[in-house]
């Protein structure tokens, strides 16, 4: 038997099921106040007052955006109601920005680090030529934006405590989650001797270039070996230990373009140390390997929509208005899992074609001549 | 017996319907296409005026006591609950918003300020209504159950009662709408059981309770000494929005000139005449921009009928589109001032409370319904053709025209003058 109070606690949060809180007594007084309010939260009122409150959906308001290098900026984000300030370095978090009427969203890495004093959260964003959404967010994107959140999530997050020697190789933007691990081990106090590879074009190119030089200087744990490609070109797996001799030795994170993370793999599965590598698939290599397109039917929802071989199921059936499940759009949470109904779909970033039974990833996934999707 | 072929009927053949149909899947695409920001920005600013309205609302009814409070309170609550209704909860849930990819705003999440629970609509309104509309015995808005509003139906005893249905359904419409999944009609047939009934009741129950309790309970309350004028403004705002969401409603399938249909035309039935039988069983009623809007643009019924999920703001601007294409093919477009196509339904629903030999016409050529054999008894007027002199299409319109003002008397076959009418019964049908 329940206690009567929590009995109460329980029917005074009934109309709030589905709504997110940092604290969950909040759902209390809401759910209370709903009985006021329904078919409506109180939040759905409130959020006229400030867009900030409201937890129906987790939203954020765009503080500052910062220049990093040429193409890239980070931005500063105040989350509103319902948006947990805990969450490990390493993660990515949901954004949706409104464009042109319609929601879009991407996964970011968290360049932040959750503190007590200051709840804003920052991602650090390189816009790409095909990237849609992070050429707005480097160029578009305007102080005062609302935009939407989802929580942040993501397995590629580092342990506390750390290892006591670790590996970082990132490029590019790959840099990002790392940055928030190396924010982390500073703020902590945290002395682990680290050593980082990181690969970009230029020194121009290099996000965080002051900041990484700065701790070069002022951890004394870390040591940063900076791979300009321009001049010195890609990494070479094969001769790894000419810059970290004890690699193999380090629990490594990885994080970077496609083609680096596949060499990656296969230098620590050729020393059989696969588990000591952490990597994450920031970007999804929408290469040659993509579908031959075709017409999606959507079969719960009857409609249909012909898509060309490098459009996600996902984005399909977010254009013909289908609330599709999704988390981190790129591949790695499975929030977006449907089973294909019939036909075959393609992962555009392994080639990997699934035919009708199989549970498909729609965020990775296109059409390979038509396909029926259950939803 | 109702329009069973409906190409005869329009008097079109099989290539203008399929050409029709192209001309109206084009305006689809064109909005589709053109869909963007202003749209979105509509239907945000819709909320936010019915959300402010509500909350003022229910802010003034705190005075309750006080007349001017009293007034102003229940005008804006029951013009938010308006608002909620059709322009936001009918319009939403029937997807003309998804396109955003809000969730917020979006056909799976909307649950509308009203005792009818949102997933039983979608199945009985959406689903039901829009595909089998006003094929009689299908779609259940065709009388809702309780009514005979065709003489396609046989005429029953308890018909008799249909003016008073009528005005109870006007002022517990809401209450009626909760009860539509419940498809009375069906469990009278037996084609329902009574335990199917009650999975729905307790649906409804829920919901039911969730409304009446803030409307009734705990605004009251919350008003304290004021509870009983607080009571009785939310009573009477839910009942002005009950009689105008029963009469936009009423308007826009029971007029003159909204057909129709038997079972065998829908079984046969192709892409370009489901548009046909949407658009001639519809009627629209004529609207500025303010009623529009309080009638959650359902003034453009055809419009909605046509292309039920795409966005009610442009159903305007489809709705001229539309009228071309009525001239092109000399189709009807039905359409009249809400005072005119209310008094029709209105008739309608008298005169059909009276057991068919009270009445004249048949139900191939009644006021509120017809048949193609409407035209196949006078020789002479069946064909459609285009006129050489003028370049125009010869069609129903003109067909429908020329019978009613016996401008083609001589191809008719004689019929005693209006006055020349037996006495015996009173005569509905001169009306």
């Amino acid at each position: 038997m329940d206690s009567p109070l929590r009995s109460l606690a329980r029917w005074s949060k009934a109309p709030t099921k589905g709504v997110q809180t940092a604290k969950s007594w909040v759902n209390v007084p809401r759910g209370l106040a709903a009985r006021a309010t329904t078919p409506l939260l109180p939040d759905d009122y409130l959020k006229m007052l400030n867009p900030l409150w409201s937890a129906r959906e987790l939203r954020g308001l765009i503080v500052d955006v910062r220049p990093e290098t040429a193409d890239s900026a980070t931005v500063t984000i105040k989350p509103g109601w319902g948006f947990s300030g805990r969450y490990q370095p390493g993660q990515y978090v949901g954004i949706g920005l409104r464009i042109d009427g319609r929601w879009h969203w991407r996964s970011y890495s968290l360049t932040s680090i959750p503190r007590r004093d200051d709840k804003n959260i920052t991602i650090t964003v390189k816009a790409t030529p095909e990237g849609f959404l992070s050429t707005h967010l480097v160029n578009g994107v305007k102080p005062g934006t609302i935009v939407r959140l989802a929580s942040p999530k993501g397995d590629f997050a580092l342990p506390d405590p750390p290892p006591g020697k670790l590996l970082f190789i990132t490029a590019g933007s790959g840099i990002t989650p790392v940055m928030a691990m190396l924010r982390t081990l500073k703020s902590r106090g945290q002395q682990a001797d680290v050593a980082h590879i990181h690969s970009a074009p230029s020194a121009d190119e290099v996000i965080f270039h002051d900041e990484l030089r700065e701790l070069e200087k002022t951890q004394p744990g870390y040591r940063l070996h900076l791979q300009l490609t321009e001049t010195q070109g890609h990494i070479d797996f094969d001769h790894l230990a000419d810059i970290v001799a004890d690699w193999r030795e380090r629990p490594a994170w990885v994080c970077g373009p496609p083609a680096l993370l596949d060499n990656a793999e296969e230098a620590w599965k050729t020393e059989g140390c696969s588990d000591q590598l952490h990597m994450e698939r920031f970007t999804i290599a929408a290469t040659d390997k993509g579908g031959e397109g075709g017409t999606v039917t959507f079969a719960i929802s009857d409609k249909t929509i012909e898509i060309d071989g490098a459009t996600s199921l996902l984005e399909a059936g977010e254009k013909v208005g289908i609330q599709m499940p999704f988390g981190c759009r790129m591949g790695i949470c499975q929030t977006c899992v449907l089973p294909l109904e019939s036909g075959h779909v393609r992962d555009f970033r392994s080639g990997t074609e699934h035919r009708e039974g199989d549970r498909i990833q729609t965020c990775i996934s296109t059409a390979s001549g038509n396909c029926t999707i259950k939803i | 017996m109702a329009i069973t072929d409906i190409k005869e009927y329009a008097h079109l053949t099989t290539e203008d319907v399929e050409q029709l149909a192209q001309g109206l899947d084009a305006i689809r695409a064109d909005i589709e296409e053109s869909r963007g920001e202003r749209d979105a920005r509509y239907i945000r600013r819709s909320i936010q005026l019915q959300r402010a309205l509500a909350a003022g609302g229910r802010i003034a009814l705190f005075a309750s006591h006080n007349k001017l409070a009293w007034l102003s309170g229940t005008a804006m609550l029951a013009t938010a609950k308006i608002i909620e209704n059709m322009e936001l909860g009918h319009n939403i849930t029937h997807g003309q918003w998804d396109w955003m990819n809000d969730p917020e705003i979006h056909s799976t999440e909307w649950e509308w300020d009203t005792t009818c629970p949102g997933v039983q609509w979608k199945h009985s309104h959406n689903f039901i209504h829009h595909k089998y509309t006003n094929i009689v015995g299908l779609d259940g808005d065709v009388g809702y159950g309780i009514m005979r509003v065709t003489r396609d139906e046989p005429w029953e005893t308890w018909m008799l009662g249909n003016p008073i249905y009528n005005m109870l359904l006007g002022t517990l419409f809401e209450w009626g709408v909760a009860l539509h999944h419940i498809e009375t009609a069906k469990i009278r047939k037996k084609e329902k059981t009574w335990a199917e009934a009650r999975k729905d009741l307790r649906v409804i129950g829920k919901k039911v309770a969730k409304q009446a309790g803030k409307d009734y309970l705990i605004f009251p309350a919350l008003t304290r000494r004021n509870w009983k004028h607080t009571l009785k403004a939310n009573l009477t705002a839910n009942l002005i929005r009950n009689y105008w969401a029963y009469m936009v409603i009423f308007c826009g399938h029971f007029p003159d000139g909204a057909e129709k249909f038997t079972v065998e035309e829908f079984e046969n039935e192709t892409k370009g005449e489901w548009y046909l039988r949407q658009m001639l069983g519809s009627a629209n009623f004529n609207a500025g921009k303010f009623m529009a809007f309080i009638s959650g643009n359902l003034c453009y019924q055809i419009e909605h009928h046509l292309f039920p999920d795409l966005p009610s703001n442009r159903y305007a601007e489809i709705g001229v589109r539309v009228r071309e294409l009525c001239d092109k093919y000399d189709l009807p477009y039905t359409t009249g001032s809400l005072g005119r196509q209310y008094m029709q339904t209105f008739w309608t629903i008298l005169k059909l409370a009276l057991p068919d030999k009270l009445l004249k016409a048949t139900p191939d050529d009644a006021r509120e319904t017809r048949s193609e054999l409407k035209f196949r008894v006078r020789e002479g007027l069946r064909e459609s053709f285009i006129d050489p002199d003028t370049g125009k299409r010869r069609g129903l319109r003109t067909a429908l025209r020329e019978l009613r003002s016996g401008g083609l008397a001589a191809y008719q076959t004689p019929r005693p003058a209006a006055v020349d009418r037996p006495t015996e019964y009173p005569r509905f049908d001169l009306w």
